[in-house]
């Protein structure tokens, strides 16, 4: 049509077709607006897909601007869980887990390595351990193949909020108020009308049964996972691992800004730690989507295996530091759930991990002294 | 001027790795910015990055067995250059992006997992600071692909609305 509607500016083969004197010519004006009108439409797509034009817009980038703003950028560490240690072992399979998913580990008698990572929820890899604060562990299960299984795991019962939001408010509705150092009541009476199942989450974790140290803790995943077995068919779970006859608590008083991580040094040096993982198997009724909604008592539990850490590290010199514990890393025969909350931690981890990767990394607070590494 | 046309198996590619490739940017950059998408986007971007460089492979060799029509006799140097140049620039960042991208994810210690059980070897050492300066370099040459592409459509278009030398008319639509 175009083609058409025009003369052949020169059929001469002398190249004057491309001479700019062509290019702006009066008749051509249309078409060098309808080739602008085509990039800048792509450009324009391009640009809304980014979000660059919609700066109101939640991203994983201001998760992490919002843990920095309110605890300082500490270059190297976790924007999230900054204060840990690394410990190493092996993961055991019962072979009771193989009946609902095909995931290699679960098989009978497979026995695969794991590292992992005890810490302390918080921003601030400098905070004191105290008797309240949220206790975590992470652990990477080395399957063969090059398969992974990385999995973060807290001491509380539910997670506070149902999406990212809700967790981004979050932060804001706990921060201490700079001068009375306690949150502000105004705020988080917003924050738990504006998030209606964060109330009764709220409650089940300050009402927990708080453990005394690292050892005697149990670990929960919140989020809801899908199984997947050999024929496809998707069970959801949720997992736990739970302390197998933990060492007892230390009569002496609690001393030290380090003390939890102290006292976990010294239980893994005399002697191995051993842990359950099990899945407790969610019926039909049961959130997968939401994590702050516990799943009732009695829920089928399946020991998938057994746990064995005997190894610290600090994390200068242990395996834990530089990967991340994106909750989404899994194997084949684990699947991701409809809960939101797991998608925006694997996106927030990878913000967080971008950062700490490129900075010069200082030492942690926790130190442990290694004769054993120095042996070898 | 000029009549040629692109052999029909190299416009297949073309076409083909058009909309691969474009989804694949708009992929990249959309789950950066995502939370709720986040997963399922990158469970689509890795496997579709692998896909991307393996049929750019084959389609090096295709266009040394079905060379491309020449350019016009009469088309002055520095539009050449640019043409030429702008290709070599194309090629190479249909190769370099998802390399570096595998190559990020191996320095980073994540599993290159593609469907299933199937994860691939990984193609750098586990390095922080490799990995930092390879997200970086994704990113940057991701970026720098949508621009030259941008530029590839325009001059497409200037060939054929404005120039009407047969180039834009040498690559027409996928079976013709």
């Amino acid at each position: 049509m175009v083609e058409s509607s025009n003369p052949e500016p020169t059929a001469r083969q002398d190249g004057s077709r491309y001479a700019l004197s062509n290019l702006f010519r009066t008749s051509m004006l249309p078409r060098l607006a309808l080739i602008g009108v085509v990039l800048l439409a792509l450009a324009g797509a391009f640009a809304a897909t980014a979000g660059w034009l919609s700066p109101q817009r939640l991203t994983p980038e201001k998760i992490v601007a919002r843990f920095e703003e309110y605890n300082g950028v500490h270059p190297g560490f976790r924007r999230n869980h900054a204060k840990g240690v690394c410990v190493s072992g092996v993961f055991e399979s019962s072979g009771e887990g193989a009946a609902i998913s095909r995931a290699s580990l679960f098989r009978p008698d497979a026995s695969v390595p794991v590292f992992g990572r005890f810490a302390l929820a918080g921003g601030n890899p400098f905070m004191a351990d105290s008797p309240a604060a949220v206790r975590s562990l992470a652990l990477n299960f080395a399957l063969p193949d090059r398969e992974l299984w990385r999995t973060g795991m807290n001491d509380i019962p539910v997670f506070p909020v149902k999406d990212a939001q809700g967790f981004y408010d979050f932060l804001a509705a706990t921060r201490p108020d700079p001068k009375t150092g306690k949150p502000d009541p105004a705020k988080m009476e917003a924050f738990l009308k504006a998030h209606p199942e964060a109330p009764a989450a709220l409650k089940l974790i300050t009402g927990r049964q708080m453990a005394e140290g690292f050892a005697d803790a149990t670990y929960n995943s919140l989020n809801a996972f899908e199984f997947v077995d050999a024929h496809g068919t998707e069970t959801p779970v949720r997992w736990s691992v739970m302390p197998v006859d933990p060492p007892k608590p230390d009569a002496a008083p609690e001393e030290g800004e380090n003390y939890l991580f102290d006292a976990l040094a010294g239980e893994l040096e005399s002697a191995p730690l051993r842990w359950r993982l099990v899945a407790t198997v969610g019926e039909p009724g049961d959130s997968t989507s939401d994590p702050t909604i516990p799943w009732p008592d009695g829920r089928r539990k399946v020991t998938l295996g057994t746990l064995t850490l005997d190894r610290v590290e600090d994390e200068e010199h242990g395996p834990c530091r530089d990967v991340t514990f994106d909750p989404l890393i899994l194997p084949d025969g684990i699947a991701s759930s409809d809960d939101q909350i797991l998608s925006a931690r694997s996106a927030a981890y990878a913000v967080s991990f971008r950062e700490r990767e490129g900075e010069t990394k200082e030492p942690s607070a926790v130190e442990i002294a290694n004769p054993g590494s120095d042996a070898k | 001027m000029i009549t040629e046309t692109f052999p029909a198996i190299s416009r297949v590619f073309h076409w083909l790795m058009a909309v691969l490739i474009l989804a694949m940017l708009f992929i990249g950059i959309g789950m950066v910015a995502s939370l709720t998408d986040y997963h399922w986007l990158v469970s689509i971007h890795k496997p579709l990055g692998i896909l991307i460089l393996i049929l750019t492979a084959i389609r090096l060799i295709n266009r040394q067995l079905n060379p491309p029509p020449p350019l016009p006799a009469d088309l002055p140097a520095p539009i050449r250059a640019a043409a030429i140049g702008s290709h070599l620039l194309l090629y190479g960042l249909m190769f370099a992006v998802p390399l570096v991208g595998w190559a990020m994810l191996s320095a980073g210690a994540y599993p290159v997992s593609l469907f299933g059980a199937f994860v691939l070897p990984p193609i750098a050492p586990h390095d922080p600071t490799l990995y930092a300066a390879l997200r970086t370099t994704h990113t940057v040459l991701a970026l720098l692909f949508f621009a030259v592409i941008l530029a590839h459509i325009g001059a497409a278009l200037l060939h054929g609305l404005v120039f009407r030398d047969g180039v834009f008319h040498s690559m027409p639509r996928c079976t013709e």
